[in-house]
């Protein structure tokens, strides 16, 4: 099987307003499989949102490379789609707005744009919201606009940013079945950063465990079972993955943990 | 009714105004009562001095207004998203924000002359650095996610400062365009007063200085009037392109 993504030998230094540069990414070199769900696990500050946003295009590459389908990755473009934590909507546009904002980008015509952006808004269960604005819906019907919006333009790979970090644990429960039906339905190639073990072996087929700043690959754990059985959450295979992943991740929060403190 | 209730404060004051001026209170030299500054309003407006010079005031203003709003807006915007701008541009907006913009009408005057120039020149200068101020720290607080978010969809940079920047900033810039309405005014009146050969301030000067007292505070009142309406309809506007923000 050919890799979807190349990540080869990237470093990335990062640079505060004021103090000295602190490398947060050190030698990663990772290989993204096609129409894959694969979960970047890490303790915060370990530098999985800065890996993915130079997958996406958003960071300047300084050394490595990253390549998309052989291509190497310069700036963002529409077969990358990004979902963020904190849903990055247009506050002054209505949800409907927002969702055909990308398909105009696309150069759809208009018919076409407000028929596609209404079938992917209904699959989101945002129906009857189509003329709210962001800010009188709550964090999870955000989120689900902020999918729609991505999922509209049909890109090859999604990069979610801990897409469900900011909402209430009954709701993000609920968004992550939602995200796993949509995924096996018509499979994308998933780059999911999260700093849930749950939430990581629930969704991903492989989990690349990065340590504590600098982030570095420091194990990728196979994730793949059953996960429709309703009760999987308590299955004996989910459980023995969440303890292997968590002895993993443990240490490293640790670490992270320790270096917070002053 | 409600808008009613609310201004009748105003009408105790003009009430006021009226019985301290007839029951001779005051001196109808310091303040003459109001019937009569209506009256000379009227008979101001019937000659057409207010009209004409109305329109010369107005037309000033505005040009200079709008000047301000296209420059200072595009500066703000510019410092924020391109930082060698704000390194440029920043120490000399810090520097002549907070000077009085008064100080420049004798200045503009030996530039540009007596006419049109000097003022709309005046108030763009005035205006320009509020208008700056406002879309500067609007566009710097602008989501940089979502600036992501619309590249990744295919928007390019400059279409993304367009649908993404320039909307983030307009709150604040449009709070910065409420000062510069006010400033208008005050920059309009005070540089006709002082070196103009029309226009609302140089009526109110003319007529001072001629000591018809009634028809100067009737051009006097014409121009808090006219401020005031500026002001309302400005805001009006304002919160219709804001309807967004719950």
């Amino acid at each position: 099987m050919t890799a979807k993504i190349v990540v080869d030998s990237v470093n990335h230094l990062y640079r505060p307003p004021r103090g000295r540069p602190v490398l947060a990414l050190e030698n990663i070199s990772l290989d993204i499989r096609e129409r894959e769900f694969i979960a970047l696990l890490g303790p915060s500050g370990c530098g999985k949102s800065t890996l993915l946003y130079l997958m996406g295009g958003f960071l300047p590459i300084e050394t490595g490379a990253i390549t998309v389908d052989g291509k190497p990755v310069v700036a963002p473009g529409p077969d990358r789609g990004i979902v963020f934590q904190h849903f990055a909507l247009f506050p002054w546009k209505t949800v409907r707005a927002n969702v055909t904002y990308g398909l105009e980008r696309q150069g759809l015509p208009r018919a076409e744009r407000e028929a596609r952006a209404q079938r992917f808004i209904d699959m989101v269960g945002l129906t009857g919201f189509e003329d709210s604005y962001p800010s009188q819906l709550s964090g999870g019907m955000k989120q689900r606009a902020a999918i729609a919006r991505t999922l509209a333009i049909d890109p090859d790979v999604l990069l979610m940013d801990e897409p469900f970090g900011a909402l209430d644990a009954q709701t993000r429960h609920l968004m992550q079945t939602e995200l796993l039906a949509i995924w096996q339905r018509s499979p994308k190639t998933v780059i999911f950063v999260t700093h849930d073990v749950q939430e990581a072996v629930y969704l991903a087929e492989r989990v690349a465990v990065m340590s504590a700043r600098p982030g570095r690959i420091k194990a990728i754990v196979d994730t793949r079972f059953d996960k429709n059985d309703p009760a999987v959450h308590k299955s004996q295979p989910f459980v023995d993955k969440v303890d292997e992943l968590w002895g993993l991740v443990r240490e490293e929060a640790i670490k992270a943990e320790q270096r917070e403190a002053p | 009714m409600k808008a009613f209730v609310r201004y009748s404060p105003l009408l105790l004051i003009a009430l006021a105004w009226e019985i301290s001026s007839r029951l001779g209170l005051v001196s109808t030299l310091t303040l003459p009562a109001l019937s009569d500054v209506v009256a000379a309003w009227f008979d101001l407006a019937k000659s057409g001095d207010l009209v004409a010079n109305a329109a010369t005031s107005l037309w000033r203003g505005s040009i200079g207004l709008l000047l301000s709003i296209f420059v200072g807006g595009a500066l703000g915007i510019g410092m924020a998203w391109w930082r060698p701008l704000n390194v440029l541009l920043g120490p000399l907006v810090e520097l002549f924000y907070p000077m009085p913009k008064s100080a420049l009408i004798p200045v503009t005057v030996l530039w540009l002359g007596f006419g049109d120039g000097s003022k709309i020149l005046l108030i763009f200068l005035g205006c320009m650095l509020p208008v700056t101020i406002g879309a500067f720290n609007g566009a710097r607080g602008c989501d940089r996610m979502l600036v992501w978010s619309v590249r990744s969809m295919g928007a390019s940079r400059v279409r993304a400062l367009w649908d993404v920047v320039l909307p983030s900033a307009a709150p604040e810039l449009l709070n910065g365009i409420r000062s510069a309405l006010a400033l208008t005014f005050v920059l309009l009146v005070s540089s006709e007063l002082i070196q103009a050969r029309s226009g609302l301030g140089y009526l109110i000067g003319f007529l001072g200085g001629g000591g018809v007292y009634d028809a100067m505070f009737a051009v006097v009142l014409t121009v808090a009037l006219l401020g005031f309406l500026a002001d309302r309809l400005y805001l009006v506007a304002m919160r219709r392109v804001l309807i967004w923000r719950e």
